[in-house]
């Protein structure tokens, strides 16, 4: 596929708007999928087969068309785009900015700190106000499983979940699955070890679904404390040592500690955690030759990863990043395209 | 009583007392605002009475609610001393017994009478006021049991908070057997619940939702029994909700040692299955639990383990439950639900008959509070409820009597409405 040259869709064109459904055009265009349903991304549990190649494509399709996420089209262009986290966030945050942006939305931020919900709004209230303003997306993040699932049932407007709690955080399941997409082709047959704080962890949540779905074979990795044995009731494998799983895997993904979610230490200190389950140069050794390093970030040096893995030829830490910003592209494009169609049928 | 209400007699109804073991189609005279007789010869009616025709109907002592939530003093933004009574009233309720956690809370003389005052003003429910069990529910130093059983006090709870002090609970054990009044605990370890919101299984490891362990209720239990034993004090835990519960009230009892339990009606027919709505209407307490222990609480329920259904009322203003499932607190209106809710999922499907059923929710609870209800004995007072069992209805929270309007059976089909209410031979709510 040609990738698009700077500046060459800064004006709306015809055949880019979501909806329309133009002949697939050679030339850098993009036919919105005709199966496409979901005005909401909520979680990955929910999406079938279908729904997340479908997302994986699209982003692969806008990461092409956008020279890498990096040139600006204007598909999206008249279309807003409201940042609603009540949770701390840079990156992700941004990611979405930028994703909005690529495509010629306009963004809008919020953040609880200095907004009504210090004084004692309740959080649906804050965004309906924010929807009043005439938004088309809430992208919010929410320390609480669950609350963007209730947004979309309180809200019209197309609801994307940045990261409920520890429960889900779909666009990084799906750009983590478009990495590995990339490298490794497809995911009949591979075997991915989530590794750490299962327990605390909406990236685990995101993954395990998305991975299982499209045929890998997942293990869950970690201490007892933060790895339940009941995860194989759901057909997960689980494993408590590292170097048990590590000759099999094609691919890790190394959870970060989440300090600031745990109540009492499930672990008894940092220095046994890293000395259990940090992957590091000796440990790269027992690994296949094409493993890849992934790590959802931010990372914790030393904790779950070692610098010199964490920079080393089979982390792909940094191309994640850049495809954060591919796959959210596609759910915005997605999930706009969806609404409209939802507006002129009723 | 109310000696100038007319006399009146209930024709064609079906009589349903466990107390006296009837179960028959019958006509009941009801005089002086007590029950005259069951089936009086004509030449035994007095000169003058107003007939109620109960063709088809089920006539039943009035239920006997062994919790609720008033909210009165301090929180009538949730509920209030009458609307909680004519809740109560449509849900077939005669009696409801007072949780202690008002503000201030029912610690004193004068909160006693405040709830009892009030209830008789307002023409309602007969409320029967719990004594807190420590001082402003603190859980450290036994509150006045003694003056609060003077001034009224049926049983003493700092429910719904636990009491997580084991020597206190021992000691207000050992203390209550001078008046012979019960002591009711709310199973709960706090340091094993933590900050959970659901039960703690598969579904909230999917859902990432913080979880309350089955062990901390289990543990709890345990030591409740093992104090009663200990103390030979009367004690009643509940609501419970899970198997290690079931199965510990079990061996106590079959030891013959005083231990009585109750449950909730949504934790006999809801699973955790439903949180994955992430609805917080589901967020009550106890937690609805899995399958098993549902299952496992229904038989209960059945073989008399469980001695009887509460309601559970735990009413919550609807700007508090419409939030995310950390910040919604625990609660839901549901005394006007129960009834329904067990002949639904319990009588219907062949878990209880009906004098059973009836049993669980007015006789057995009276007998628990040591109040006189529960039966239709003649001479007792005139409280009954009028039951249609045949239409099958919507819930709609939103049209509840309570201020509340969050319930997990919003939205279900249920079977069967009170159609009357009496008490004291008075008709306090018609459908």
């Amino acid at each position: 596929m040609p990738q698009v040259a700077p500046g060459e869709h800064d004006e709306p064109r015809e055949h880019d708007k979501p909806g329309e459904h133009d002949a697939p055009n050679e030339s850098g265009g993009i036919e919105f999928p005709e199966s496409w349903r979901q005005r909401h991304l909520l979680d990955l549990e929910r999406l079938s087969v279908e729904e997340i190649t479908t997302l994986l494509d699209v982003a692969q399709r806008l990461k092409e068309m956008t020279g890498g996420c990096r040139h600006k089209l204007s598909l999206l262009s008249g279309k807003t785009c409201a940042n609603l986290f009540f949770e701390n966030s840079t990156r992700t945050r941004n990611s979405f900015s930028l994703a909005a942006k690529r495509l010629g939305a306009d963004t809008v931020e919020f953040s609880s700190t200095g907004s009504s919900v210090a004084k004692g709004e309740t959080f649906v209230d804050t965004a309906k106000t924010i929807e009043a303003m005439g938004v088309d997306w809430v992208v919010t993040r929410h320390s609480t499983p669950g609350t963007p699932h209730l947004l979309a049932r309180e809200l019209d407007c197309c609801v994307l979940n940045a990261g409920d709690g520890p429960h889900g955080h779909p666009t990084q399941g799906l750009l983590d699955m478009l990495t590995i997409r990339q490298h490794l082709g497809s995911f009949e047959g591979l075997t991915v070890a989530l590794v750490g704080d299962i327990a605390h962890s909406r990236t685990a949540r995101s993954n395990l679904w998305g991975l299982s779905k499209l045929g890998a074979h997942v293990i869950i990795c970690g201490p007892p404390t933060l790895v339940s044995q009941r995860w194989t009731e759901l057909g997960f494998e689980v494993a408590h040592s590292l170097d048990d799983i590590l000759p099999r895997c094609d691919v890790l993904n190394l959870l970060r500690i989440q300090f600031e979610r745990q109540g009492a230490r499930p672990f008894p200190s940092v220095h046994e955690y890293a000395a259990l389950y940090a992957m590091d140069g000796a440990r790269m050794r027992k690994a296949k030759d094409d493993i890849l390093i992934m790590a959802p970030g931010p990372i914790n040096r030393g904790v779950e990863i070692t610098p010199e893995v964490a920079d080393g030829p089979h982390s792909v830490i940094l191309e994640q990043v850049n495809n954060g910003i591919a796959v959210r592209m596609a759910a915005l494009y997605l999930l706009a395209g969806a609404a409209e169609r939802f507006k002129e049928a009723s | 009583m109310n000696t100038t209400s007319p006399s009146l007699l209930i024709e064609n109804g079906r009589i349903i007392d466990p107390s006296q073991s009837i179960d028959r189609v019958g006509r009941l005279l009801i005089h002086g605002g007590r029950v005259a007789a069951i089936d009086p010869a004509e030449g035994d009616l007095p000169s003058e009475f107003q007939r109620i025709d109960a063709t088809e109907l089920i006539l039943s002592p009035g239920l006997v609610d062994l919790g609720a939530e008033l909210r009165e003093p301090g929180n009538e933004e949730d509920e209030t001393i009458a609307t909680a009574g004519v809740a109560a009233l449509s849900g077939g309720y005669t009696s409801v017994l007072c949780c202690a956690n008002t503000h201030p809370c029912i610690d004193s003389h004068g909160a006693v009478e405040f709830v009892r005052q009030k209830a008789v003003k307002a023409r309602g429910v007969r409320v029967h006021v719990i004594g807190c069990l420590s001082k402003g529910r603190a859980g450290e130093q036994m509150a006045e049991l003694g003056l609060l059983h003077e001034a009224g006090a049926v049983a003493f709870s700092d429910a719904p908070r636990p009491v997580p002090n084991d020597a206190l609970l021992k000691r207000a054990l050992e203390y209550c057997r001078m008046f012979d009044k019960p002591i009711f605990d709310r199973p709960e370890n706090p340091e094993l619940a933590g900050a959970g919101v659901m039960h703690e299984g598969q579904v909230s490891l999917v859902l990432g939702l913080k979880g309350l362990p089955t062990e901390a209720e289990d543990l709890a239990v345990a030591r409740d029994v093992r104090l009663a034993e200990a103390t030979e004090g009367r004690l009643h835990v509940g609501p419970v909700s899970t198997m290690g519960s079931v199965d510990m009230i079990r061996r106590v009892k079959s030891r013959g040692i005083q231990v009585t339990a109750s449950v909730c009606p949504q934790n006999l027919c809801l699973s955790d299955d439903e949180l994955r709505s992430f609805d917080a209407k589901y967020k009550v307490h106890p937690p609805l639990r899995s399958g098993r222990h549902v299952e496992t609480l229904r038989r209960a329920v059945a073989d008399g383990t469980i001695d009887a259904i509460q309601s559970g009322h735990m009413p919550r203003a609807r700007e508090k439950k419409m939030n995310d499932l950390d910040l919604s607190p625990f609660g839901a209106a549901t005394s006007e639900t129960t009834l329904s809710t067990v002949i639904t999922y319990m009588i219907n499907e062949g878990v209880l008959d009906w004098i059973t059923a009836i049993e669980r929710l007015s006789t057995t609870p009276a007998k628990i509070a040591g109040i006189d209800a529960g039966t239709l004995q003649v001479g007792d007072a005139a409280d009954i409820a009028i039951i249609d069992p045949r239409p099958i209805w919507t819930v709609d929270s939103n049209a509840f009597h309570s201020r509340c309007s969050s319930s997990p059976l919003d939205g279900h089909s249920l079977n069967g409405k009170v159609v009357k209410t009496l008490v004291g031979g008075e008709v306090r709510f018609e459908a």
